[in-house]
C-alpha cells in the first residue's frame, strides 16, 4: 500500500513524530489523500511490529521521533526500484456497462456512452479548473500537487478517448450484428450430466 | 453572461447539388461571449474546420446567419468581411503561420499595419500583446530562433493584437509536446479570462477541458454539449 511506503519513504529522510508525518506527506502530495492522524499511528505501529521503524523517547514537548531502521531503508529503496503493480482482473464498472449494453437489443449505446462522456468530460474540465487556478508550479509543493492532478486529468482523458474509440467501433457495426436476444440454449456447465450425454449418443448416431 | 461576441444561427453548408450533395453542417446554432472559451470535437470529418472557416468570415454558409459583434456577415460587403477579419477576429493555427522574415513583434503589428493604423501606435499595441503572452524579451526574435511554444504564443499575441476579440483556434497545440501546449493553452485561456471570447478546435480531450463549454459535432451536427453547471456537481471528492 503506498501510504505505509510513502511514510517510510519520508522517515528515511529523517526521524518524525506523527503530526510532522502527516504534514509531510500532505505537502508532498498536495493534500490530494489527506490522512487522518489516527492512520498515521496505526501504520507506524505495523512498520514497528515489521521491524521497518523504532520508536524513541518523548521529547520535552511530548513528540516521540519514529526512526527507520536499516530493514526499513531496504523496503524504501525496493519499493522506489520497482514498478507499481496494477492489479487485473478488477471488475470495471463502466466496461462492463457498456459491454452489456452494447448486445442489449432496443438500448441506444450510443446514448449511454454519451451521457458517460458528458460527465467523463464535465469532471476533466473541474481538473484542469483546479489546476489552473492554482499557482504556477515553481514551488515544490505545487509541483507535487500538480503531479497529482496531472494523473487525474490523463485518467480521465483515457476514459474519455476509450469512450470514443468504443463508439466508433460500435458505429462501424450494424446494430442487429452485435444484438444479442436471450438464448434458448441451454447453458452447458451446471446441468444434470444425463442431458450432454443424450445429445453425444444421438450426434454421434447421425455422424 | 455578457454580450454574444460570435452567434451562429441555423448555419448550414453544403457542398455539390443534388443527389451527390454532402452536407458539411446542418443547422449549427452557437453563441460564444466574452470570456468564453467553447471547445469544439469531433471525428475527422465532422464539420469542425468548416465550422471555424465560417464563423471566421473566411467562407460563406449555404444558410443561417453569422453575426460577430453586431455585424451580421451575409449582409456585409466582403470588403465589411475582410476588415471585420482583421479588427475584430484573429486565427491560431496548428503551425503557427508566422512570416519567417518578420520578428515577432513585426507579426503580431503586421494585421494592425494592414488596418491603416499609424506605425507607433501599431507597435505600441503589439508590444502590449506580446507582453500579455509573457514573450515581451521576445519581440526582436524571428520565428525560427523560436521554440515551437513561443511560436504559438506569438501568433495568439498576433490574434488577440489591438481590439480583437474573438480568437478562433484550430488545433493550436497539435504540434507541440503536452507540457508546452498546456502553456499555451494557459496563455489562451488568460487572454479569454481577460475579456476574449474563443472557439478551440481540438481532438484532445485534456485540452478541450479547458473551455468552458464542450461542443460536439457528428456529420455537421451539435449532437451534445457540456454546459458550465455540469462540473461543479461532479467532480468526486478525492
Amino acid at each position: 500500500m503506498s501510504v505505509r511506503q510513502s511514510l517510510l519513504a519520508i522517515l528515511d529522510q529523517g526521524p518524525c513524530y506523527g503530526y510532522q508525518l502527516r504534514a509531510e506527506f500532505d505537502r508532498r502530495t498536495g493534500s490530494t489523500w489527506p490522512l487522518n492522524v489516527g492512520q498515521i499511528y496505526n501504520t507506524l505501529e505495523r512498520l514497528e511490529r515489521d521491524g521497518l521503524v523504532e520508536r524513541g523517547d518523548a521529547d520535552d514537548q511530548g513528540h516521540v521521533y519514529w526512526a527507520i531502521t536499516d530493514a526499513g531503508s531496504a523496503e524504501v529503496a525496493g519499493w522506489l526500484s520497482s514498478p507499481v503493480e496494477r492489479a487485473t482482473g478488477t471488475r470495471d464498472e463502466l466496461a462492463i456497462k457498456l459491454a452489456v449494453a452494447a448486445t442489449l437489443p432496443g438500448i441506444d449505446v450510443g446514448a449511454v456512452i454519451q451521457t458517460q462522456r458528458r460527465a467523463s468530460l464535465a469532471q476533466l474540465q473541474e481538473l484542469q479548473r483546479t489546476k489552473y487556478a492554482g499557482a504556477k508550479p515553481d514551488s515544490p509543493e505545487e509541483l507535487a500537487w500538480t503531479l497529482v492532478i496531472d494523473s487525474m486529468i490523463f485518467a480521465a482523458e483515457a476514459e474519455v478517448r476509450w469512450l470514443d474509440h468504443t463508439e466508433q467501433r460500435l458505429a462501424q457495426h450494424p446494430q442487429h450484428a452485435l444484438e444479442l436476444e436471450l438464448s434458448t440454449d441451454r447453458p452447458k456447465r451446471g446441468r444434470p450430466s444425463r442431458i450432454p450425454v443424450v445429445h453425444a449418443a444421438s450426434g454421434s448416431a447421425d455422424a | 453572461m455578457t454580450a454574444p461576441v460570435l452567434q451562429l444561427i441555423g448555419v448550414s453548408q453544403q457542398y455539390g447539388q443534388g443527389a451527390t450533395s454532402v452536407s458539411a453542417l446542418s443547422g449549427v446554432d452557437l453563441t460564444v461571449s466574452s470570456g468564453e472559451l467553447v471547445a469544439v470535437m469531433g471525428a475527422s470529418g465532422s464539420g469542425k474546420s468548416t465550422l471555424l472557416a465560417i464563423a471566421g468570415g473566411l467562407q460563406t454558409p449555404t444558410s443561417g446567419e453569422v453575426i460577430v459583434e453586431d455585424t451580421y456577415l451575409s449582409s456585409a460587403s466582403p470588403r465589411e468581411v475582410a476588415a471585420l477579419r482583421r479588427r475584430s477576429l484573429g486565427f491560431v493555427f496548428q503551425d503557427y503561420n508566422l512570416i519567417p522574415t518578420l520578428t515577432a513583434l513585426e507579426n503580431v503589428t503586421l494585421p494592425l499595419e494592414l488596418d491603416g493604423i499609424s506605425g507607433r501606435a501599431a507597435k505600441r499595441a503589439a508590444k502590449d500583446a506580446l507582453a500579455a503572452v509573457g514573450l515581451d524579451t521576445k519581440g526582436s526574435s524571428y520565428p525560427d530562433d523560436l521554440s515551437g511554444g513561443q511560436q504559438q504564443r506569438v501568433a495568439i499575441a498576433r490574434a488577440i493584437v489591438g481590439g480583437r476579440r474573438l480568437i478562433l483556434a484550430d488545433e493550436p497545440t497539435g504540434a507541440l509536446d503536452s507540457v508546452t501546449g498546456e502553456a499555451v493553452l494557459r496563455v489562451l485561456r488568460e487572454r479569454v479570462d481577460g475579456g476574449a471570447a474563443g472557439i478551440l478546435v481540438t481532438h484532445e480531450p485534456r485540452h478541450a477541458a479547458w473551455a468552458d463549454r464542450i461542443v460536439f459535432l457528428r456529420d455537421g451536427r451539435i449532437v451534445d454539449q457540456t454546459r458550465r453547471d455540469d462540473a461543479a456537481d461532479l467532480l468526486v471528492a478525492p
